[in-house]
């Protein structure tokens, strides 16, 4: 019940601050010039947010871990290297020229590709265990994000403000029909785990016991992940690295709802991660004008919010 | 019957089952005896497939990996020595969790009646509303036996059910893992350290070393001195009384 509650006022502070982000400063005149767009802005933001929470949620389930982000494959290090690689050997007036689509489709492909390759280790003869593809995985991400700084260091600082432009996430420019494309592939996401819900519950009380109640424990587990790369390497393409936000959203829905079930979990941290990307940009248009890249403030007040968390269980 | 044909497996180099083959009689209370790292928590692994390796494992000459997953889940279920849940959930919760390869999520009165009768017979009917994070580590271990019990297979695997639970649950458990074999005619096989608990209550006792298999039979053939000299490394005093042998092997 407490769970419930908890979704009900969540909506809520959900619908406020689209209505919000919709009509500030909206009068009879501009509606027409400014409702379409914020409208593209707040589906891309949504959809994200939503993503992100999903995969983050799935990921720790299948990795028994609270505090592991998907950022940990290694897919925000190689989408960096994707970009970092486009402008080096074509130059950034060519980046801007190339449709922003083939940029999208290629980063996408080459991230689920890694990510298939990382996760096939886990099949096969030479079975080498969650924990330790996790481990190949951050160690590839470091040598991507090595490989992109070195190669920052070549080219010309004119360009590499371009790059630099694309290493934090932003919703001020999110291409149509990307969207679309994105949103179908989220949708086809959302479509397999919503009646798997069920299983995420049992594989949250460990590898064992789920088999022992009956999980297909390696074929479930294999599915989670690679929806959660797809998750992972569509949103990154479309708006840049934003895996930041999941950490944050997935604990705190787990401490709010105080449940262990994904049917409820599930709306609650895809409710905060909405709302909190939704009402970052709100903050980024209205007070900051632009200046400020929308991590920048959610890690601010997610990171205030849990050291008050800490502070007060301290003290209590 | 379960039977085992030629389970092998190593970690490398070491090998910690080595090549056993046995059948465990239906209907029976058979205990695994031996040393740590004898094999039998690895070897009781492998036919609850938590643990793969070589060799046959069926359950009623049935392959137990020809099974679905989850139709091996009403016939077979298995207890785990560490039962660490990360999830916050309530012990209720978490024995509701046995009726899943029944029922997934949506219980329904028969099932709801089966976990209240586990949670009686585990004794924690006052708990059931606890979170088990709120728990000793001896509640924690009977609710763990609980959810095992409300999955209401008819073989059951358990790892050192007894850990961490004091004279009067252990007994207690022993007792109902009786009447389960005699009342219920369930196959049980259980690892246990206590080997007076084992000499007392099973029909047939399994002993390992160094990952072979080094006795198999009833108490009477297992719990004497000689065989006690083999399979632990020590002089064990056998004592009769009331018809059961005890080993003092404190002294």
């Amino acid at each position: 019940m407490h769970a419930k509650r908890t979704i009900a006022l969540l909506s809520l502070c959900f619908l406020a601050s689209v209505l919000a982000f919709l009509l500030w400063n909206v009068t009879s005149a501009n509606l027409l010039y400014h409702l379409p767009r914020r409208a593209v802005k707040l589906a891309a933001l949504c959809m994200t947010g939503s993503a992100i929470a999903l995969s983050t949620l799935m990921f720790q389930t299948v990795t028994a871990n609270n505090i592991l982000t998907p950022s940990i494959l290694g897919l925000d290090s190689l989408y960096l290297l994707i970009q970092t690689m486009i402008v080096f050997l074509f130059g950034s007036k060519q980046l801007a020229l190339i449709k922003r689509h083939s940029e999208y489709l290629l980063s996408v492909v080459l991230m689920v590709v890694f990510s298939l390759i990382l996760f096939s280790l886990l099949l096969g003869k030479r079975n080498m265990g969650l924990s330790l593809v996790l481990l190949l995985g951050m160690m590839f991400g470091q040598l991507f994000g090595g490989i992109a700084s070195f190669i920052q260091m070549l080219i010309d600082p004119n360009e590499f403000l371009t790059v630099q432009a694309r290493l934090f996430a932003s919703f001020n420019s999110v291409n149509t029909s990307l969207l679309f494309v994105s949103s179908l592939l989220f949708g086809g996401v959302f479509l397999v785990v919503l009646p798997n819900l069920d299983t995420l519950d049992v594989l949250s009380l460990g590898r064992d016991t789920a088999i022992s109640l009956g999980i297909d424990y390696p074929l479930k587990s294999r599915l989670f992940l690679v929806l959660v790369a797809i998750l992972t390497s569509v949103a990154t393409a479309l708006v840049g690295p934003v895996t930041f936000l999941g950490l944050l959203v997935v604990n705190l829905a787990k401490q709010m709802a105080k449940t262990y079930r994904h049917r409820l979990l599930l709306p609650v941290s895809c409710l905060l991660s909405m709302t909190s990307l939704v009402l970052g940009q709100l903050l980024i248009e209205r007070i900051f004008q632009f200046n400020t890249p929308i991590s920048i403030i959610i890690n601010f007040l997610g990171g205030m919010y849990f050291l008050s968390l800490l502070i007060s269980r301290g003290k209590a | 019957m379960i039977t085992i044909r030629n389970a092998h497996k190593h970690y490398g180099r070491q090998t910690v089952v080595n090549n056993v083959s046995l059948s465990i009689q239906a209907n029976s209370l058979t205990t695994l005896i031996g040393s740590n790292g004898a094999g039998k928590s690895t070897l009781l692994s492998m036919v609850g497939r938590l643990v793969d390796g070589q060799g046959e494992f069926l359950l009623e000459g049935k392959p137990i990996s020809s099974f679905k997953p989850t139709d091996l889940a009403k016939q077979l279920s298995m207890l785990r020595q560490s039962n660490q849940v990360s999830a916050r959930l309530t012990v209720r919760e978490l024995v509701n969790f046995g009726r899943f390869p029944y029922s997934k999520t949506r219980l329904t009165t028969k099932d709801h009646q089966l976990v209240d009768q586990a949670l009686s017979f585990m004794d924690l009917t006052g708990f059931a509303d606890k979170y088990l994070d709120q728990l000793s580590g001896g509640e924690r271990q009977r609710a763990s036996i609980a959810m095992v019990l409300a999955q209401d297979t008819t073989y059951v695997l358990l790892d050192e059910p007894l850990n961490n639970l004091d004279m009067a649950h252990s007994v207690h458990i022993m007792k109902l893992l009786r009447r389960l074999v005699d009342e219920h005619h369930k196959t049980i096989i259980v690892v246990l350290h206590d080997i007076n608990f084992a000499s007392c209550y099973s029909d047939y006792i399994i002993a390992m070393k160094d990952g072979k298999l080094v006795q198999h039979g009833n108490t009477e053939q297992v719990i004497n001195s000689e065989r006690l000299m083999e399979i632990y490394g020590m002089h064990i005093p056998v004592a009769e009384q009331g018809g059961r042998r005890y080993c003092l092997y404190h002294l």
